[in-house]
């Protein structure tokens, strides 16, 4: 299933990246059988969107965003970023972990400065892009905490930082926001929404959360139950700051909605036979 | 043990025996803790290191230290030499398998996060993995250090002419009991300070994980 582009693209929207035939397959030892994640993914997103990924557990999500990220290799198909096959990953293509993935040993500044350091940017240059950064994900005066003194949304703010201070042309977030309460949730949204404005890099969202998904995207990948493949996907063309109450948003809620509950009886059906779907 | 140089055969020698036996102890304990933190970090990060040496250091490590007495005094003689081989033999495995613990039990995520934020592949171990494995590298010296105590006082009775562990075994043949309390409680001091060395630099190189 190839989408095209978005009927309002601009003349110089570029494609970032070109996801064909993506199949992933991984060999459950134990069990002596093979679990098919992703069985022929399609799907070209444009430098400037923000794409939600939305799917039922288990369907193999985060296995493209692992892919993408360049953790993971396909089995089958590939995945290009600006034309060049993805084959590790990078520092262009920044990744904002559920679990926040931060260095525990490090302080905050340090946990930011860490992508700088390891490209060597000169020590003054460093300190300013960190304090910059900082003080752009709203933690200053954080700057000397070691993540274990922080709470979960303010964590996620280092690890934005943490990507964002690279420059990346590509922000991967796998439910970075799945582990926080409601109001943490609905605060990091705006924030990321903020940041992402500023610039509007490339961003591809991965979520088990419908209004999320829809508040976020550009478009909304709905993907089937395992063995991953993209059901349908949505473009969501509400202008932002979206209204999560009104009538249109409610509208490609309930419709996302009947799209997903099949999956999820599907995948619930899986679980009680034992039996692939 | 105390007292003027001359006044019994043991006034005035603490300080001496005490100083040879933490000279050894420390000889030692800093040999034991550079190769065992470096064979534990190549056998808890590379497959070939951990197939070839780890099943070397498991056959040797359930072998008596005392075991290796005669060994070590054909070798080295009835010098430093002998104990600082007995010390660094002893403290070498607790410290070697809990940093190979430590390295191998280093989180895949953090390794992803550092690979994404662009670390150089020969710097995931100096700036990953080795902080990773702080706690274990720790609680694998202060094992370490604990064996270099038991270890210095089997090595000076059995190959080395001085220190408190020949201060003890002396006194035994003059049945002195009082010296040889005066000589326990002594290694026990020593042994408690420097583990309570080890703890504080533990506590200060670890003080991101306070609360964990």
């Amino acid at each position: 299933m190839n989408q095209p582009l978005a009927a309002d693209a601009s003349p110089n929207r570029q494609r970032r990246i070109v996801v064909r035939g993506l199949r992933k397959r991984f060999s459950d030892i134990a069990r002596q059988e093979q679990i098919i994640a992703l069985d022929g993914i399609d799907l070209e997103i444009a430098d400037d969107e923000f794409l939600t990924v939305l799917g039922p557990s288990g369907c193999g999500k985060t296995t493209l965003l692992n892919v993408v990220a360049g953790f993971e290799e396909a089995s089958g198909g590939e995945v290009r970023v600006d034309g060049q096959s993805v084959i590790k990953p990078g520092p262009d293509r920044g990744v904002v972990f559920q679990e926040y993935a931060l260095f525990p040993w490090l302080t905050v500044e340090q946990n930011i400065e860490f992508g700088l350091r390891e490209r060597r940017v000169p020590r003054a240059k460093r300190k300013a892009r960190v304090r910059q950064q900082i003080a752009s994900v709203g933690l200053s005066g954080f700057g000397q905490r070691y993540p274990q003194e922080l709470s979960g949304g303010m964590r996620q703010r280092v690890a934005l930082a943490r990507v964002l201070v690279n420059d990346p042309k590509i922000l991967l977030m796998d439910e970075p926001f799945a582990a926080l309460d409601a109001q943490t949730r609905s605060i990091m949204q705006q924030e990321l929404l903020r940041v992402w404005s500023a610039d509007r890099r490339t961003a591809i969202f991965i979520t088990h959360n419908i209004e999320e998904a829809i508040l976020l995207g550009d478009r909304v990948v709905v993907m089937t139950a395992r063995p991953g493949r993209i059901k349908d996907i949505v473009a969501v063309e509400l202008p932002r700051p979206r209204d999560v109450t009104s009538a249109e948003f409610n509208q490609i809620r309930r419709h996302i909605a009947v799209l997903l509950e099949a999956e999820v009886q599907a995948t619930f059906a899986a679980m009680e036979t034992g039996q692939p779907p | 043990m105390f007292g003027p140089v001359g006044a019994t055969p043991y006034s005035g020698t603490w300080f001496m025996h005490a100083a040879n036996s933490s000279y050894r102890v420390l000889v030692g304990f800093l040999l034991a803790a550079a190769s065992g933190v470096l064979i534990g970090c190549l056998i808890g990060w590379f497959r070939l290191a951990s197939d070839l040496v780890d099943p070397v250091i498991q056959i040797l490590r359930p072998i008596p230290i005392t075991a290796w007495v005669p060994f070590a005094v054909i070798f080295f003689g009835i010098r430093d030499g002998s104990a600082f081989f007995l010390i660094a033999l002893g403290a070498f495995f607790p410290i070697v398998v809990n940093t190979a613990a430590g390295v191998a039990g280093t989180p895949k995520l953090l390794v992803r996060a550092a690979r994404m934020l662009g670390i150089r592949p020969h710097m995931l171990l100096p700036r990953v993995v080795l902080p990773a494995a702080m706690p274990f590298i720790f609680t694998g010296l202060r094992l370490g250090i604990g064996l270099a105590w038991v270890l210095v006082i089997v090595a000076e009775m059995m190959a080395v002419k001085s220190g408190l562990g020949f201060a003890m075994w002396d006194a035994y043949y003059f049945l002195r009991l009082d010296i040889i309390i005066a000589a326990m409680l002594s290694v026990g001091a020593l042994g408690f300070l420097s583990d309570l060395a080890l703890r504080l630099m533990g506590r200060w190189t670890l003080r991101w994980s306070r609360g964990l």
